[in-house]
């Protein structure tokens, strides 16, 4: 099962490495990893997509993650309420001809083109996976040349519905 | 160019040298209270040890010959004394050489802080001369590490370095130092000393929920069993572990690094568990409706095939480390606790139940039918009769060192601990290799006990060039050889399991261990008999001088009872003649 794993850092080198070796070395599926800084300096905020067998196993790298001296605090928010988005970049055989038709997949996407050349335009798509995999789809057979996605990164909502069911077992307390 | 030569005639600890990085880093050692270190010189550490030079005479460095016996010995070091082992090496090939014992100390939590050169900043990458990743190397089998680029952080990294390695699960902390911060004049005011670890917070109280839980299930349990692991040395809770086990009259089963937390001379200790455990404990773990684990991790070689491990048992666990709870076994009563705080508050519980004597008696039972046992002939050596010689000419009351395989084994099956912390193995990772250095390291922490270290013929030829430690400080450690002229735990899978195909097992040609001794001062004795044992085994441990001790054992002995791999505490062979 993939689950979206979260977790805050102390933005200090190798910290990337030591998480990463982690996962390795625990044999943990790494789907996809984004890594940047937070509103605090110093502070950086991963997110991950792991694929794991079962709950057991994402109980052991959560705490795995959270034993490294460096992690802050470590959640795995699959089960509430989250935005969780993407960005990819694709570049797509573009032929002059075929220019007005591809903005025409591009606008209900909310999609842009961030550049155009004479046989190849790169467009620019964000949300979450699935709308990602949908537009990926429909621009295929056209071909894609190139194709670049940053991994998922995601937040909470703001409002948590209150029937939540999931798990929400603490790391530290029994 | 002329040398000059009156340069180097001087020697002057007090010279004037202006403070360099190096000398914060030797403040900072001695805050931390530092006073044996255990290092190996070099190019990248020269600053380091020029500053250690004009420090004289506040530390006791011991120059091992290796790096590995450096790591080795402050491994010994700490698991006796409970304190910090200090370890320095160069860059390179010395921090490469301490890799084993990193891992070791890691598998095992021991607290070690580890100082390696490093080449200076502006050529790190370049792979300059003697240049490697100590930090990417460390990274998995530390429990932290660092490398100063500042030398105003200095202070700080190494009082957290001490914090990280002693507190919580103890581990190995590595700190890897630039050539040029320990080497250049040291200018900017220290930022600050204080320690800055937001993301360190080891529980160490108990959860009062899992105590009153964890007591209701005692007081439910029909068959109840406490299994004592190292954790409960470490948390230094081996007298309360004692007080609960005889207030619940709960029957004792111990791991390999526990043995001494609870006395094995008791009558409720049913021995160690595991691969080759009495079969008393390995029955009581497999029939126990209520296993309390006190600071142990379910290792593979205690635990056999998990879906025989406790199957009726609701499993109770106390540790220090969260991550090792539901680890390998789903487990129902957590409890995320120092040992001793967690066996003081179930204490604090005053409850007045009791193992049933049915079950205790039905275990007892076990322990007389089936005790240990091996073939003992007239005049020839085995192994086995040597460790329980070595008990009764020490009166249980050394320190035993081991590596691994079937001398260690029969040390801990044999020997009997009754006190903690007398017992040094190198057990989750298993290093040839190890016993002998770390007998030097615990000596040095304990210079009134004896000190033995039991070794393999083949482990003891790994770390021996550590003799002339023994010879520079005439410490009294005293290397008993159990020589079988094998792999002999290599040797015994390979009859068992490879049809008698000694595969680069059998060690036919050895050096002369009686000359080796020589070459380095040290009194060598070869015994052959039990006759020549039992008159001259007594006051070769009772020397003051370094001895080496050559046990011709008989070679074809195995080690029983046991358990195969693959299978289940209840299927031991070997468990009688």
């Amino acid at each position: 099962m993939k689950r979206v794993i979260t977790a805050t850092v102390q933005n200090r080198s190798g910290v990337l490495n030591r998480i990463t070796g982690l996962m390795q070395k625990r044999q943990f599926n790494i789907d996809s990893i984004s890594v940047g800084k937070t509103e605090v300096e110093q502070i950086s905020r991963m997110t991950f997509v792991v694929e794991v067998e079962d709950m057991q196993k994402l109980e052991q790298l959560t705490k795995q993650l959270h034993k490294q001296i460096d992690v802050l605090k470590v959640a795995d928010i699959t089960d509430h309420a989250i935005v969780a988005r993407e960005l990819a970049l694709v570049k797509v055989v573009c032929p002059p001809a075929s220019r007005s038709e591809l903005q025409s997949i591009i606008a209900p996407f909310r999609a842009s083109a961030v550049d155009i050349s004479k046989d190849s335009m790169i467009v620019q798509v964000t949300g979450d996976s699935d709308k990602i995999e949908a537009f990926l789809e429909l621009v295929r057979p056209y071909g894609i040349k190139e194709l670049t996605r940053t991994g998922v990164t995601a937040f909470l909502r703001g409002h948590q519905p209150q029937t939540a069911d999931g798990n929400t077992y603490s790391l530290i307390t029994n | 160019m002329k040398v000059k030569a009156q340069a180097v005639q001087e020697r002057n600890p007090a010279a004037k040298v202006p403070k360099t990085g190096a000398d914060l880093f030797v403040e900072a050692l001695q805050a931390a209270g530092v006073d044996t270190i255990f290092g190996y010189p070099g190019g990248a550490v020269l600053p380091i040890y020029d500053a250690l030079y004009r420090a004289e005479p506040q530390f006791k460095h011991i120059l091992t010959r290796h790096e590995q016996g450096a790591i080795h010995a402050a491994e010994g070091y700490a698991r006796v004394s409970g304190k910090p082992g200090v370890v320095i090496a160069t860059s390179g090939p010395g921090a490469t050489n301490l890799i084993t014992g990193i891992a070791d100390a890691m598998m095992d939590s021991l607290p070690l802080v580890i100082f390696t050169g490093q080449v200076g900043r502006s050529v790190i990458g370049t792979d300059a001369f003697q240049e490697s990743d100590v930090m990417g190397i460390t990274t998995p089998i530390t429990k932290h590490n660092y490398q100063v680029q500042r030398q105003e952080d200095m202070p700080r990294i190494v009082k957290e370095a001490f914090y990280i390695a002693t507190t919580g699960r103890p581990g190995p902390v590595v700190i890897d130092i630039p050539k040029d911060i320990s080497g250049e004049a040291y200018q900017t005011a220290v930022s600050s000393h204080a320690i800055h670890l937001p993301g360190y917070q080891p529980t160490t109280k108990p959860n009062s929920n899992q105590i009153k839980k964890l007591i209701q299930a005692i007081e439910e349990a029909k068959r109840p069993v406490l299994l004592t692991g190292a954790g409960v040395l470490h948390a230094k809770a081996a007298q309360e572990v004692e007080n609960f086990a005889k207030h619940f009259k709960l029957p004792v089963a111990s791991t390999l690094l526990g043995l001494g937390a609870f006395p094995a001379s008791h009558p409720q200790f049913l021995g160690m568990g595991g691969m080759h455990g009495t079969y008393a404990a390995n029955r009581a773990l497999y029939e126990c409706d209520l296993l309390i684990n006190v600071g142990a991790r379910f290792d593979d070689r205690l635990t056999g095939n998990l879906a025989h491990f406790a199957p009726e048992a609701t499993i109770a666990h106390i540790d220090i480390d969260p991550a090792e709870i539901g680890k390998i076994i789903p487990t129902s009563i957590p409890v995320v606790s120092d040992a001793k705080a967690a066996i003081e508050a179930l204490l604090a519980e005053e409850s007045s139940a009791t193992a049933s004597e049915d079950w205790c008696n039905h275990l007892q039972q076990y322990k007389a039918d089936f005790p240990l046992w091996y073939n003992n002939p007239v005049q020839d050596l085995t192994p086995q009769w040597v460790m329980q010689a070595v008990h009764k000419a020490t009166d249980g009351k050394a320190i035993i060192t081991t590596d691994v395989g079937q001398h260690q084994m029969w040390a801990a099956q044999y020997y009997g601990f009754d006190q903690p912390n007398r017992w040094v193995t190198s057990g989750g990772l298993g290093t040839m290799g190890f016993g002998f250095p770390a007998a030097i390291g615990a000596q040095l922490a304990c210079p009134d006990s004896t000190v033995i270290s039991i070794v393999g013929d083949g482990g003891f030829q790994m770390t021996m060039q550590e003799l002339s430690v023994l010879q520079e400080r005439r410490l009294p450690v005293k290397v008993l050889i159990v020589n079988n002229q094998s792999l002999g735990m290599v040797r015994q899978w390979q009859e068992f399991f490879y049809q008698e195909r000694y595969s680069e097992s059998l060690l036919n040609v050895q050096p002369d261990f009686i000359k080796l001794a020589d070459s380095y001062s040290i009194k060598g004795v070869r015994l052959d008999t039990q006759e020549q044992l039992v008159q001259q085994l007594p006051s070769l441990l009772q020397s003051d001088e370094p001895v080496v001790i050559d046990c011709r054992v008989l070679r074809q002995e195995n080690v029983f009872p046991m358990i195969a791999p693959g299978k289940g505490l209840h299927e031991m062979i070997g468990v009688s003649r």
